[in-house]
């Protein structure tokens, strides 16, 4: 894996390549670190970034767009309304790679339906929700995933109980739900790469400290409460598909394997305990204990690569779309004749 | 049937035949399958060469309640509703007294005779239908029966009214194309109670049909089926909805046409995709993306879905995404009467969306022009990169009218201003996607998949300069809005301009849009009758051509008629020529029914009345 800063990728592209403009939010915002790692995961897989589209919809996240991929298409749509806006644009060319970025207020509230739905249909696409649990642009209100007890400046202590994005999804029938930690930059890039080799709408839930609102060491979006609790479900390496075939530096019995669809591979290590990703009730376990002990669970939660997606429902024509030349969108005139006929 | 705030005018009734020129009511209840009768009778006489036009007015129910079909025959061609009933057909005892009241003196009334209740008026004629017996000594099977019950008025009226049984055959033969043997069952019953007819009742009454030349021109079809035809040979290929009365039935015309009409000749696959979405929020987010990234999309609500949209639909405005939305209106505000027609969205849609928008609308009057408008909408949606709304109404978009066959587009697909890559190679001037090359305020634009290293930009509902990059500068704000307001500006005169019917020497104009124009023709032909010369114009687009000025200005006293009760069109209309408001003269009302010319006739004499006064 080249390391420096000028190396190239397969493709002969360096970082730099994937970079975007400047950030313009709070220096040590999670968020940040996440674009980084979108950048990494990127040009490690050595996507060309004319092939990735990125959207968004309203709030801190919603603006990291801008902070990658200066090379690609994007479009900062409205609050909570970004997965229509990405499915709808999805269809005109079904080669794209589509990366959708939300937050916690974008998708846990307003945006729940769309999110659902997203999942339902199972849009290939990768869903990063960048999860502080505050309202950071509109300065400190409580989101829907602030725990229980949370006490903010001016709104006072958090009566709810929040809703968990990752359970929110596996309920859903999500084909790939991932939950991460900003702070851990090396597991976040590889849950990236596996997200963009699943053929089906892939949740990224990352736990993303906001630092001007919702960083106190006690609460659950913070960074140190982030490093205190993070219980790492496995140790995740994803394996490109060329190299694949070449693997032989895990004892058996220590990992496990998960074949994505497009051949590549995700490589599992054992840490403390046993954990299938394919097996979802094991999943929706894993985050009632994780609630009830304070934990906060990181890694591939769950993943069926073998959902069927969107597009395999509609029997679309393989070339891109927006590329179809306008006569060949018009049907003949005889067939507006036989349709005159057919209702005199 | 149901109460129009002014009463018809009963017509002299002589003693002499009405032949092709009535109104015939049948009222049935919800769900008991009438339509196909009522479809057939409609048809049949459409065949004979007899102008028609079916209504259906019909509660928000799918099982139960009172439902009326009312179909007019007009040997002068006029096609808008009437407010009185010259026949009815009565198969809903439940409305059996009601429905009376809209007869007229020397009217006629079809009745099942199972309905038990005294007849009280002595001035109408009386058929009674052994509704019950006819079905029994068929042998019909039981669960058949409430279907076939409409067949026996089928037959009877026929029988009464001379409309021949070949033209009923071929009629039920196009109502069951894929079940010709249904088709004949059903005419057994329709013969069966035509002999009954024929050898027990005895004409009475004055009302006649014969057949006249065949409407050869002629089709006859609904403006949602129109709408959803119009998109397809306009090259649609992505539609999100979500389901809604009563725009439904433009989508799922569109789910039943697209499959047959727009695969990849070769491989056979489609070049469309079709979403029902979530809600209406989702459908037009759906819509914006794709239209965004390069596809031709639509969808297709009615005023609670419009609300809905109004967020993405301000933002496709701003930066600038074609789109084209259809809105089948009916009766608001809030969830108002869905099965009720009105015109009461104008407003809302030209103006939807918040800070300053203005959008295209387009205002189809006829099903052919559904069709027009249809395919028409995408060439200027596209053309200036913004959204184009089709406003239509429950009477256009879900009744079955008769309306001049589709013609072909008569212009090749405009795809507007797009750049690929082998254009970007091309170009020699710096581009950027809100830059306006050619000083006509309309940039252009580059598609999500393009690889040209140009080619990439961020859209953003916020600020944005002429590269598309984020700014809050007051002069790049005010220069973008201001250019977009430009762009919209130039489609004035190039969107389908108003219509004018005129009458020579007329000082009087009628200004009207959408689905009233029947109603306001007959009414313009009988107020001439009444020494009221009147010109016609009727509006197709927003923003208005400048030749709306000029018929305002040419005309002493212009009366606004639409189916709104704030008198929307007129208010538009002052608000755009506040130097001509003495010209112009609101006359709106919105009851939930089509326009009648009635109303109209009375409306407009009233208020030249006063004015001579």
């Amino acid at each position: 894996m080249p390391d420096k800063k000028d190396a190239t990728n397969a493709i002969g592209l360096t970082r730099a390549d994937y970079r975007g403009k400047r950030s313009t939010l709070c220096p040590g915002c999670g968020h940040n670190t996440i674009s980084a790692q979108i950048i990494m995961a990127l040009f490690e897989l050595s996507i060309p970034p004319e092939k990735v589209a990125k959207f968004s919809g309203i709030g801190c996240s919603s603006k990291s767009p801008t902070y990658f991929l200066g090379q690609s298409f994007g479009y900062n749509g409205l609050h909570g309304r970004m997965p229509s806006l990405a499915l709808g644009a999805a269809f005109a060319d079904t080669t794209m790679k589509i990366i959708g970025v939300s937050g916690d207020g974008d998708t846990a509230s307003i945006g729940l339906g769309q999110f659902k739905h997203l999942i339902r249909r199972n849009l290939p696409m990768v869903y990063i929700i960048e999860n502080n649990g505050v309202y950071g642009l509109t300065k400190g209100q409580f989101s829907a995933t602030a725990e229980r007890g949370l006490e903010l400046k001016h709104q006072g202590v958090n009566p709810f109980l929040p809703i968990d994005i990752a359970k929110e999804a596996l309920i859903g029938n999500a084909s790939f739900v991932a939950r991460s930690f900003a702070g851990d930059s090396k597991q976040v890039r590889e849950l990236l790469k596996a997200a963009f080799s699943h053929r089906g709408t892939a949740v990224l839930d990352i736990i993303s400290p906001c630092v001007s609102f919702n960083n106190r060491e006690d609460t659950l979006h913070s960074y140190q409460w982030g490093r205190q609790h993070q219980a790492p479900l496995h140790d995740i390496s994803y394996v490109p598909r060329r190299k694949a075939i070449m693997l032989d530096e895990f004892k058996e019995g220590e990992m496990k394997e998960v074949i994505m669809h497009d051949g590549s591979m995700v490589i599992l290590k054992k840490l403390e305990q046993d954990y299938d990703p394919t097996d979802k009730w094991q999943a929706l376990e894993i985050l009632e204990d994780a609630e009830k002990n304070n934990w906060l669970v990181t890694g591939l939660i769950y993943v069926n690569p073998e959902q069927p997606s969107l597009y395999d429902y509609l029997d679309l024509v393989d070339e891109p779309m927006n590329r179809i030349k306008a006569e060949d969108l018009r049907p003949s005139p005889a067939t507006l004749e036989k349709i005159n006929q057919d209702m005199y | 049937m149901i109460q129009d705030n002014v009463s018809g005018d009963d017509l002299e009734k002589g003693e002499e035949m009405r032949v092709n020129d009535f109104c015939m009511t049948v009222c049935t209840v919800n769900g008991s399958g009438s339509a196909t009768a009522n479809n057939t009778l409609l048809r049949a006489m459409f065949h004979m060469g007899i102008p028609v036009s079916g209504k259906n007015i019909f509660p928000s129910n799918i099982k139960g309640l009172p439902t009326w079909f009312s179909i007019r025959a007009s040997k002068d061609g006029y096609i808008g509703r009437v407010a009185h009933d010259d026949i009815i057909v009565q198969m809903n005892p439940g409305t059996f007294k009601t429905d009376m009241d809209y007869n007229v003196a020397g009217g006629v009334v079809f009745y099942g005779d199972h309905i038990q209740i005294p007849i009280e008026r002595e001035d109408v004629v009386v058929y009674p239908m052994p509704v019950k017996d006819i079905i029994k000594q068929a042998g019909v099977p039981r669960n058949l029966h409430d279907y076939m019950e409409n067949m026996v008025y089928v037959g009877v009226v026929a029988e009464i009214l001379g409309i021949g049984l070949d033209y009923i055959h071929n009629a039920l033969l196009f109502q069951f194309r894929r079940k010709p043997s249904v088709a004949e069952s059903n005419f057994e019953i329709v013969k069966m109670s035509a002999d009954w007819a024929h050898e027990n009742l005895e004409k009475r009454d004055n009302y006649r049909v014969e057949a006249m030349e065949p409407l050869k021109d002629y089709i006859m079809t609904d403006g949602n089926t129109a709408g959803a035809l119009g998109a397809i040979y306009g090259g649609f290929q992505f539609c999100a909805w979500y389901p809604i009365t009563p725009a439904s039935s433009m989508v799922e015309s569109l789910i039943t046409f697209a499959p047959r009409l727009r695969k990849n000749p070769e491989t056979k696959k489609n070049n469309f995709a079709i979403i029902q979405a979530e809600d209406e929020l989702a459908a037009i987010g759906m819509v914006v993306g794709a239209g965004w990234a390069g596809l031709r999309a639509l969808s297709s609500t009615s005023g609670p879905g419009i609300s809905l949209m109004a967020e993405y639909m301000s933002m496709a405005y701003y930066a600038e995404v074609p789109l084209v939305l259809w809105d089948v209106q009916r009766v608001g505000p809030s969830t108002g009467l869905p099965t009720r027609t009105a015109q009461g969205d104008l407003n809302l849609n030209y103006f939807l969306g918040h800070g300053d928008t203005q959008h295209i609308v387009l205002i189809p009057s006829s099903v052919n022009e559904c069709f027009e408008f249809g395919w028409k909408a995408f060439d200027i949606a596209e053309q200036y990169q913004t959204p184009v709304i089709l406003l239509s109404d429950l009477d256009l978009g879900m009744n079955l009218w008769m309306t001049k066959r589709f013609d072909y587009p008569n212009q090749p697909i405009n795809r507007g201003k797009v750049l690929w890559e082998e254009d970007l190679e091309k170009i020699t001037q710096e581009w950027g996607r809100y830059l306006d090359i050619d000083g006509d305020n309309i940039p252009y634009r580059t598609l999500m998949g393009n690889t040209h290293e140009k080619a990439p930009y961020f859209t953003r509902g916020t600020g944005h300069d002429e590269f598309g990059n984020y700014s809050e500068n007051p002069e790049v704000w005010q220069k973008m809005l201001d250019r977009i307001k430009e762009k919209i500006e130039s489609a004035r005169d190039t969107l389908p301009q108003p219509v004018i019917r005129e009458f020579e020497g007329a000082k009087v104009g009628l200004i009207a849009m959408g689905s009233t124009e029947p109603a306001v023709i007959e009414a313009q032909d009988k107020l001439q009758h009444l020494g009221i010369q009147t010109d016609f114009m009727r509006v197709r687009a927003l923003p208005f051509s400048e030749k709306v000025r000029d018929f305002i200005n040419a005309h002493e006293r212009n009366y606004v008629l639409e189916l709104n009760r704030d008198g929307q069109l007129h208010q538009l209309l002052v608000l755009e020529h506040c130097d001509m408001t003495d010209r112009l003269t609101s006359l709106s009302y919105i009851d939930g029914l089509p326009m009648t010319a009635e109303w109209i006739i009375k409306s407009v004499s009233e208020k030249e009345h006063n004015y001579h006064a």
